[in-house]
């Protein structure tokens, strides 16, 4: 479980503040989803959909970890091709 | 979703808005219904005289001979309706056999209740698609079947063709070495329909890529490439059409995720209904087995949207595998997909 | 597409392919709850990246596969009335039941509608007013608000016409109950990233101390599981036992507040029977007593009846990571997509269709780019 994607705010529809019904693009189309367990999510900001509900608002910062951790990873094993010691990085 | 329907003629026969039994009797409402609607779309002369049947003139070569049937929810979509893929789904088995197109018959059963415009409509758009694809739709029946015991309408469409080409095209004549060249991107048609399916709208600007493959066909053969096999993706997409030709030809074969294009819409649906693009529905997309060296010759014939996609191996396993090489540099091994994909959330 | 194709960069994956490659001392075994990162593993070989000394189990984390096949009784009971419009995911449609699954109560006739959101059969049953409209409620907590919300909404708008045929499940209880199990062999867990979106992982650490399993919360695309694996056997070699969060992306240590909140208000705990595994207490949600009335079991009257699976096939077994689906003497046999003997073998997520799909042909292994060997999943 289960299968939900990320997608981006176009539009939020201010007339049922209670669903909180937006426009949210994924890829080349647009469908309608309820943006009620997201109150922080704004126009432009990426959420995370599931059955038509954003369940979360993507971090972009910390989208970027998973890159910065394989560059960590990666760098530290050149660095022991050259020394003999090394520690995993801190996560 | 659908644009505003706009009537080229009035609709004949206002008096009975709907079809009813009667229209499938064989009587003089059935004869009213061939003229006023049929008649009039499709009119040619060797429909003309409405016999038992349409005497043809000879054609020199080889006959191709093809049938199909056509139901689909909801009838009109973006890109087309009932009516373009009956013409264009017969014309289309024609052309991957190598032949011209010529003759087609249109046999309908319809059902009580269904609304003369809604007919009218499809019978007009089968006539656009005939036109279009330079075929003549020359002998048909009509049959009514009670209210709740039909789908709207179903159309059987039957077509003949001359194959103007020497070559044998079918999946025995694929050879090891082939390259397997695609036409365009896929997936539009299946995502098409489902747009306008309850319960699974978004907006999208994707529409069906329903059209007839007879001139891509012709080009092909015409600039004198050795076509070995051809199939156009219907239902089951690329995934079917690649895993029984490599079936049929007993033979392995890899393809180049990277290499099949999909657009962004396509991409979009599929990934939030979770379905496959390999294995959604085409109606206007064929793959082409050609000789290695004629590849760029092909694919410059076929357009820029045309792209090789991958080729065929030497036989070695047993059952012959089609594997795909993923984003990833892995592989998978392609599988029939089993009954029609359905959308799901896990 | 933003935040999904950068997950799926060979580059990366040969990156962290090798790191794990690296710092793999012994063998170990880690189990992905969720059928969604089975469904990732398989269709991109994941697994054919990884060293042959891990070995990936599958979880029951298809509530597809774990639904009772008394719930699918029901389902059909309810769908082949008429007057009844039966709304349902996509996913149930051929899971079979006892007698027949709902594609083909839909081919006898039965309107049994496809929805891709529950707010969609609310919709269906405000515009068939005289039509009695039910869903299928199923799903683990990543479901659950959406079930939530469509209920909720059903009461305040006072939609008589509107039912839901419940059968939630809950992700810690099956976890504590594989393992507790006396034939475990999971040694760490990819935890389901979507399902801890929801719910945060503070549920997961009392698991990971009594048990001694490092659950490393993970994502969906292949980077995702990747970095994942590399976490829990880092943990593993290293000798420690925590709860790590590689899906930070979307989860945090508490999860969506409003979301549980609207979970506790429409739902309330219950034992749940999971197929093929029997009862787990306290693994289910059911509606709370100001929804009853919205239970459709209740409304029409479907009795839970026990149904008898068929004794060849071993979802359970499959699904507790006990037993791999080329091991069932049945699969590819008797046992295809075409005509399954259960659960797993239909649903998309299941282990069996998984492997039937992409991996059947085992004999022949496919053709990875040699970075660390292929690993026999």
């Amino acid at each position: 479980m289960c299968l939900a994607i990320p997608g981006r705010v176009e539009s939020i529809d201010p007339t049922n503040p209670d669903m909180r019904m937006a426009r949210v693009r994924f890829g080349g189309i647009v469908k309608q989803v309820c943006l009620a367990y997201t109150p922080e999510a704004g126009v432009g900001d990426y959420v995370i959909v599931h059955v038509g509900f954003a369940i979360s608002r993507l971090n972009e910062e910390e989208a970027q970890r998973v890159f910065e951790y394989a560059r960590q990873i990666g760098e530290l094993e050149q660095l022991k091709d050259g020394s003999s010691a090394g520690s995993a990085p801190v996560r | 979703m659908t644009e505003e329907f706009v009537l080229q003629c009035p609709i004949p026969l206002d008096d009975n808005p709907t079809v009813q039994m009667g229209h499938g009797g064989g009587g003089r409402m059935t004869r009213d219904l061939v003229e006023r609607i049929f008649l009039p779309a499709f009119s040619n002369d060797l429909l003309a005289p409405l016999h038992d049947g349409a005497i043809l003139p000879p054609v020199g070569g080889r006959l191709a001979f093809t049938t199909d049937s056509f139901v689909v929810r909801p009838l009109f979509f973006r890109g087309g309706d009932l009516g373009t893929l009956a013409i264009n789904g017969t014309v289309n088995d024609l052309a991957m056999c190598g032949a011209r197109p010529l003759y087609l018959s249109a046999g309908f059963i319809l059902e009580e209740g269904l609304p003369i415009k809604d007919l009218w409509r499809v019978v007009r758009s089968m006539a656009d698609a005939a036109l279009a694809a330079g075929v003549r739709v020359v002998t048909g029946d009509t049959k009514v079947v009670d209210k709740g015991h039909g789908d709207g309408i179903f159309i059987n469409t039957a077509g003949v063709g001359v194959i103007e080409t020497p070559l044998t095209i079918g999946p025995m004549s694929v050879r090891p070495g082939d390259v397997i060249l695609l036409n365009g991107d896929i997936g539009r048609h299946g995502i098409a329909v489902m747009a306008e399916r309850e319960g699974l709208e978004f907006e999208s600007d994707i529409a069906s890529d329903c059209a007839p493959l007879s001139g891509a066909v012709h080009a092909l053969l015409e600039g004198g490439v050795e076509v070995h096999c051809l199939r156009d993706l219907t239902r089951g997409g690329l995934t079917s059409a690649l895993v029984e030709i490599s079936e049929s030809a007993n033979l392995p074969m890899r393809v180049d995720e990277e290499a099949v294009h999909v657009q962004d819409g396509v991409r979009g649906a599929c990934e939030i209904l979770g379905l496959e693009p390999f294995s959604v529905a085409n109606e206007g997309r064929f793959i082409a087995f050609v000789p290695a060296k004629e590849a760029e010759t092909a694919r410059a014939l076929l357009g820029s949207d045309a792209s090789v996609i991958g080729s065929v191996e030497p036989p070695g396993d047993q059952p012959p595998f089609v594997r795909v090489r993923t984003a990833l540099g892995t592989a998978r091994i392609l599988d029939l997909p089993s009954g029609e994909q359905l959308p799901r959330i896990c | 597409m933003k935040y999904l194709d950068e997950y799926r960069d060979a580059a990366t994956a040969r990156t962290y392919a090798e790191a794990i490659a690296r710092i793999t001392t012994r063998p170990w075994t880690i189990m992905e709850v969720c059928g969604g990162q089975t469904h990732a593993i398989v269709r991109f070989g994941i697994d054919t990246l990884l060293p042959p000394q891990i070995s990936l189990l599958h979880g029951p984390g298809c509530p597809v596969c774990v639904t009772p096949l008394e719930v699918l009784d029901q389902a059909v009971s309810i769908a082949s009335r008429p007057g009844v419009i039966f709304c349902s995911f996509g996913d149930m449609l051929r899971v079979p039941g006892s007698q027949r699954d709902l594609f083909q109560v839909k081919s006898d006739g039965g309107d049994v509608r496809i929805v891709y959101s529950p707010v969609d059969a609310v919709q269906i049953a405000r515009e068939n007013p005289e039509k009695e409209v039910v869903f299928l409620a199923v799903g683990f907590e990543t479901t659950a608000p959406a079930n939530a919300m469509a209920v909720h909404r059903a009461k305040e708008e006072g939609l008589s016409n509107f039912s839901v045929l419940v059968s939630h499940v809950l992700v810690p209880p099956a976890m504590e109950a594989i393992l507790s199990s006396r034939h475990n062999r999971v040694q760490g867990f990819l935890a389901a990233g979507h399902v801890c979106t929801v719910m945060g992982y503070t549920e997961y650490e009392p698991l990971a101390r009594r048990y001694h399993v490092p659950i490393v919360v993970t994502g969906f695309e292949p980077l995702d599981i990747l970095q994942g694996i590399y976490l829990c056997v880092r943990q593993l070699e290293e000798g420690r036992a925590e709860v790590e969060n590689q899906y930070s992306r979307s989860v945090q240590r508490e999860g969506n507040q409003p979301a549980q909140e609207l979970i506790r208000k429409v739902f309330t705990v219950v034992p749940r029977k999971w197929r093929g595994i029997g009862e787990i207490p306290a693994s289910g949600l059911g509606l709370a007593p100001a929804y009853s009335v919205f239970d459709a079991a209740r409304r029409f009257q479907v009795d839970s009846q026990h149904a008898e699976e068929n004794p060849e096939c071993i979802s359970g077994l499959v699904l507790q990571g006990i037993k791999k689906p080329q091991e069932c003497p049945a699969f590819g046999t008797k046992c295809t997509p075409m005509h399954p003997l259960g659960a797993t073998m239909v649903s998309a997520e299941g282990a069996c269709a998984a492997y039937y799909k992409y991996r059947r042909h085992e004999t022949a292994p496919p053709s990875a780019p040699a970075t660390t060997g292929g690993a026999t999943p």
